[in-house]
């Protein structure tokens, strides 16, 4: 698996788990990931929130963003882990790289079509700027003879 | 006579410096708009989001998110937003991603 890959984790943990339970918990996935040789470049609290719907009768629960560098198979085995894992109420796993790099991509190609803009538009007012005077002066030579 | 001619030249003048803007009512783009023209409610919206050149939509951004998100939940129509295909599906994408985190509801009663 040469493929480097990008992927974005949004736990959502159980509202009752204590601080020292919900540090240990983020440890033990981040010693997960990083055992099977993936990187963390984000570990974010999202803190509290409240949800938008109930989730098994929980109005509110408690955020957490992963953002790692990997292959996969260390989403694979985080993933085992958190569905095993009772305070951890729900996860999603999203990859972002193939986004970023269609982004990119985008981005690349506006301001390549602004510089081309740039380029012609000015050239073509000072075309017209040279041009002017000189059919003035064959048009006033035209008249005279 | 001479009175005459310079009415009227006057009244062509008046339509030249006219024209142009006209024309700019006709062919603008941009959503909403006021009244006035008849034409104006038949012309085509264009994407809010290819005019802000939003390159990616986080699932995670529900201000954002939200202003697509009419009263029931409902993820919003393209014919309504005058969206572009390629965002749309972009931001139903996310809308989707942002309802199984619970940031954002399925239904709402």
């Amino acid at each position: 698996m040469a493929e480097k890959r990008t992927y974005e984790v949004v736990v959502i943990i159980d509202p009752k788990t204590t601080e020292d339970d919900t540090t240990n918990l983020i440890n033990t996935l981040v010693q997960t990931i990083e055992k099977q040789g993936g990187a963390i470049v984000k570990s974010e609290d999202m803190g509290r929130r409240r949800l938008a719907y109930e989730i098994d009768h929980k109005t509110e629960a408690h955020y957490w963003l992963f953002e790692i560098d990997g292959s996969g198979s260390e989403i694979a085995e985080l993933e085992r882990r958190m569905r095993v894992s009772d305070l951890v109420v729900r996860y999603l796993t999203v990859r972002v790289d193939l986004d970023r790099r269609r982004a990119a991509k985008f981005k690349a190609k506006r301001t390549r079509r602004a510089e081309r803009k740039r380029n012609s538009a000015p050239a073509r007012r000072q075309q017209q700027q040279q041009q002017q005077p000189e059919f003035e002066m064959e048009e006033a030579a035209a008249i005279e003879s | 006579m001479a009175i005459n001619d310079n009415d009227t030249e006057n009244y062509q003048e008046q339509i030249e410096a006219f024209e142009p803007d006209a024309r700019s009512i006709r062919g603008g783009g941009g959503g909403g708009g006021g009244g006035g023209f008849r034409r104006q409610q038949i012309r085509r919206k264009v994407c809010a989001l290819c005019r802000d050149k939003v390159d990616i939509i986080d699932f995670k951004d529900i201000r954002f998110l939200q202003a697509f998100i009419p009263e029931r939940a409902k993820i919003m129509p393209r014919r309504i937003s005058g969206n572009c295909a390629i965002h749309q599906r972009m931001l139903a994408e996310a809308i989707k991603r942002a309802r199984t985190v619970a940031f954002l509801p399925f239904v709402t009663d």
